[in-house]
């Protein structure tokens, strides 16, 4: 089996250590990673703020590099939710059938990571080791797009040392919805401030998730408010081993 | 400029200022927000308990949304259909092109029947089409009769919820409203609910036994039959239904059913996903005159005020599809913060945020409707909870291409346009990605400071961020050159994207060169 890892754009700048993270991972457990260069941006950002056409482009390119991969492993609910739930939409737009097809074939082989693991690897116990409170935020996109329901949780439930912690309003929207945070800041910081509420009432010292755009907004707010719990994507936590444990970055 | 046959835009209570100025001012207001909290996280409750009792509530959903989808198709000949039902039974049929021949045609009916004073009916068209501001202004008094609208006329306010129109008051401000506002009220009267209840329900009664018109909407329409069916919890609706000698329905033309048979559906979704009730109270059914029996004038006035135009509109008309429940309300966070005086119209909310501006031809107006598509996070909460699988993220990102796209050609683009074009740019082309990640970290990283994260700052969109967000700075190494240096690359694989055509072999060839820094090629971070 071919795995390509789609790392998204966002990822490879601004939090190259889930990428690392991911390949260690799945390293670990026996498959052969490869990160095809060419991968860019899936569109997503583009195409949720109004910009079709510029998103077009981008999925085309998508679907070119990693059209010959038997499966395709994202560390992004929201990133993988484009790609399964609006290429289609992109495909109408276009009115190209052949693009149209090439999006139906590598739809169902693009996996957000907990849905890869379990899914496709079949594995629920990783061999993790994580000694800390942790408590996990389903993000919108992984929870009702994908619909990845519990995959993750039974994932962390099988890190030996962790304790997990349950979130209250755990699937309400922490308030990023991307250009939502900039274009109703206020609005935005107030689903924040609910939910950096809820993250402290569990006591946990890490929050994670399977977006580091959520995860960005959530720690962005508990880092201003100097509370010292910190936040680490799903990934960062599931490669971490007694011999090679991760630290939290906050 | 007006074309003969282009469908008319929707007028009356769909046109407030713009979203996030209005949400600021309702997120200021912790009382509203106190009681939005509370009130949502009730009725969030009870939904999810009774919706779970049912183990086919998807096929329920999917059923609900075929049907309204086939009455959408069939929309022309189900109107007719029920026309001559109607009339059939003895009732009058109007049609109202918009809010303006709507409001002067119930206005012409109630000085027919020689009334001064009319009852209302809990109903969302004739608050879209601002029926008691125009009854007003032809002399005509109109008073609400279910408990909450009458608390907000009362109050001198707008109703900020679909189905609880009050759902910004508490107890404590309703009782102010009562005893400035009621007449002869008790001075004393208690902030209990079931005392306010009984000072509101005096009041009522009084009205009810004098009233010779009333004015209703109604939850559907059935085709096949003629039939209206009004769907509530107090029974106040049913005194409006059955005392006055006239009655006047506004009803949407969307409201439609083509059988009897098809209520079966909507009665199972409609109360779960409103008032979290297996059923609801009292659910009312008329058809036409019935002698001896109830009003023996009966009207019903059909409204489009812009329903055609979300009809053409192959992804936005699925909102045509709501029956009215709020539930889409009750579980949205954006709803639950900044309450439905926000969204400008007389529908608030996820639903709001997408019919008011296919209403009114969104982008023709400088008022809420160009900024309500963007008054989402698009978490989906709404859809799952929609019980006729209206696609509410779909259409609001539908919404925002529309907007995107009317405002492409023009002279002087907007920064955001610049910026989206920036991007992508960049994106098209890895080469171009990897050279803005070098930039990125040059930039950022002055600005991260001891703590390496970045703090307030000043500006339109970092400045909304960092207002109360740190945010990260860019790692000197980005993961795609970590990736080239750590030998993992196989020579051949593909490397260059559509931007720059050809060259794929050329990038193998470099990254098949010999890391040039040996201390980034461990695979492990820093």
């Amino acid at each position: 089996m071919r795995v390509a890892l789609f790392l998204t754009c966002f990822n490879d700048t601004v939090f190259p250590d889930t990428g690392r993270a991911v390949v260690r991972l799945l390293e670990r457990l026996g498959h052969t990673v490869e990160f095809p260069l060419a991968q860019t941006c899936c569109g997503q950002m583009h195409f949720n703020t109004g910009y079709q056409r510029e998103a077009l482009p981008l999925a085309r390119n998508f679907v070119d590099v990693f059209g010959e991969y038997d499966a395709v492993v994202a560390p992004s609910g929201s990133c993988a939710g484009m790609v399964r739930h609006f290429y289609p939409r992109l495909a109408e737009v276009s009115g190209s059938a052949s693009f149209a097809s090439a999006v139906d074939e590598i739809r169902p082989r693009v996996h957000e990571l907990s849905e890869f693991l379990i899914d496709v690897a079949g594995v629920e116990d990783v061999g993790a080791y994580f000694p800390h409170r942790v408590t996990y935020h389903p993000t919108c996109h992984s929870l009702r797009m994908l619909h990845v329901a519990d995959k993750p949780l039974r994932l962390l439930r099988n890190v030996r040392g962790l304790e997990l912690t349950e979130l209250g309003g755990a699937d309400e929207c922490c308030g990023f919805g991307g250009t939502f945070a900039v274009k109703n800041a206020e609005t935005s910081t107030a689903m924040l401030a609910d939910k950096v509420r809820h993250v402290l009432d569990t006591g946990a010292e890490v929050c994670t998730a399977g977006d580091n755009s959520c995860l960005m907004h959530i720690g962005g707010g508990l880092s201003r408010l100097r509370t010292g719990v910190g936040t680490l994507h799903l990934a960062e936590i599931l490669a971490s081993t007694e011999d090679e444990p991760y630290g939290v970055t906050a | 400029m007006t074309f003969l046959g282009m469908p008319p835009v929707g007028q009356g209570n769909l046109h407030g200022r713009p979203f996030p100025g209005e949400a600021r001012k309702a997120l200021a207001n912790d009382q509203q927000r106190a009681n939005l909290r509370k009130a949502t996280g009730t009725i969030r409750g009870k939904r999810a308990a009774v919706v779970g009792e049912l183990d086919d509530w998807e096929e329920l959903r999917l059923a609900g949304a075929a049907i309204k989808d086939q009455v959408l198709y069939d929309l022309p000949a189900l109107l007719e259909q029920f026309e001559a039902a109607f009339t059939a039974a003895g009732g009058v049929v109007h049609w109202a092109r918009d809010a303006a021949e709507a409001g002067a045609i119930v206005t012409g009916l109630v000085q027919a029947a020689g009334a001064r004073h009319v009852l209302k009916v809990k109903s969302m068209a004739t608050q879209e089409i601002e029926l008691n501001e125009v009854l007003e202004a032809a002399g005509i008094t109109a008073r609400e009769t279910d408990l909450a609208e009458l608390i907000v006329q009362l109050g001198h306010d707008q109703p900020s919820h679909i189905l609880v129109p009050a759902i910004h008051r508490n107890r404590a401000e309703i009782r102010e409203i009562f005893r400035r506002e009621i007449p002869g009220v008790d001075p004393a009267l208690s902030d209990r609910p079931a005392d306010l209840a009984g000072a509101a329900r005096t009041y009522l009664r009084e009205q009810f036994l004098d009233a010779t018109v009333a004015i209703s909407g109604a939850n559907f329409a059935v085709a096949e039959t003629g039939t209206l069916c009004v769907v509530e919890s107090e029974g106040n609706g049913r005194m409006c239904l059955t005392l006055p000698k006239t009655l006047i329905s506004v009803v949407g033309i969307e409201k439609l059913l083509p059988t009897w048979q098809d209520l079966e559906v909507f009665l199972q979704l409609l109360p779960r996903s409103s008032t979290g009730e297996r059923m609801n109270p009292y659910t009312s059914f008329w058809t036409g005159v019935t002698p001896g029996d109830g009003p023996s004038d009966v009207h019903v006035v059909l409204i489009d005020n812009g329903r055609t135009r979300v009809l053409a509109d192959e992804i936005g008309r699925q909102a045509l599809r709501c029956i009215r429940c709020s539930a889409c309300l009750n579980v949205c966070p954006v709803y639950e913060r900044v309450g439905g005086h926000a969204y400008g119209s007389v529908y608030p909310g996820p639903i709001g945020a997408i019919l008011s501006p296919m209403l009114t031809g969104f982008g023709d107006h400088a008022d809420v409707n160009t900024t309500l598509p963007y008054a989402s996070s698009l978490c989906g909460a709404c859809f799952e909870a929609c019980p006729v699988r209206i696609d509410i993220p779909e259409v609001l990102v539908h919404l925002r291409a529309g907007a995107v796209d009317a405002k492409r050609g023009k002279k002087v683009p907007t920064a955001e346009q610049l910026a989206m074009k920036a991007l992508g740019w960049v994106f098209s082309s890895p080469r171009r990605l990897e050279a803005a990640q070098k930039a990125g970290w040059a930039g950022s990283a002055p600005l991260g400071g001891e703590r390496g994260k970045i703090g307030a700052l000043p500006g339109p969109v970092i400045g909304g961020w960092t207002s109360a967000r740190d945010a990260p700075t860019v790692p000197r190494e980005s993961f795609r050159s970590w990736w080239k240096k750590s030998g993992r690359t196989r020579p051949g694989s593909p490397g260059v994207g559509p931007g720059e055509p050809g060259s794929r072999a050329a990038l193998a060839g470099e990254v098949a060169r010999p890391p040039s820094d040996p201390e980034l090629t461990t695979g492990e971070p820093s």
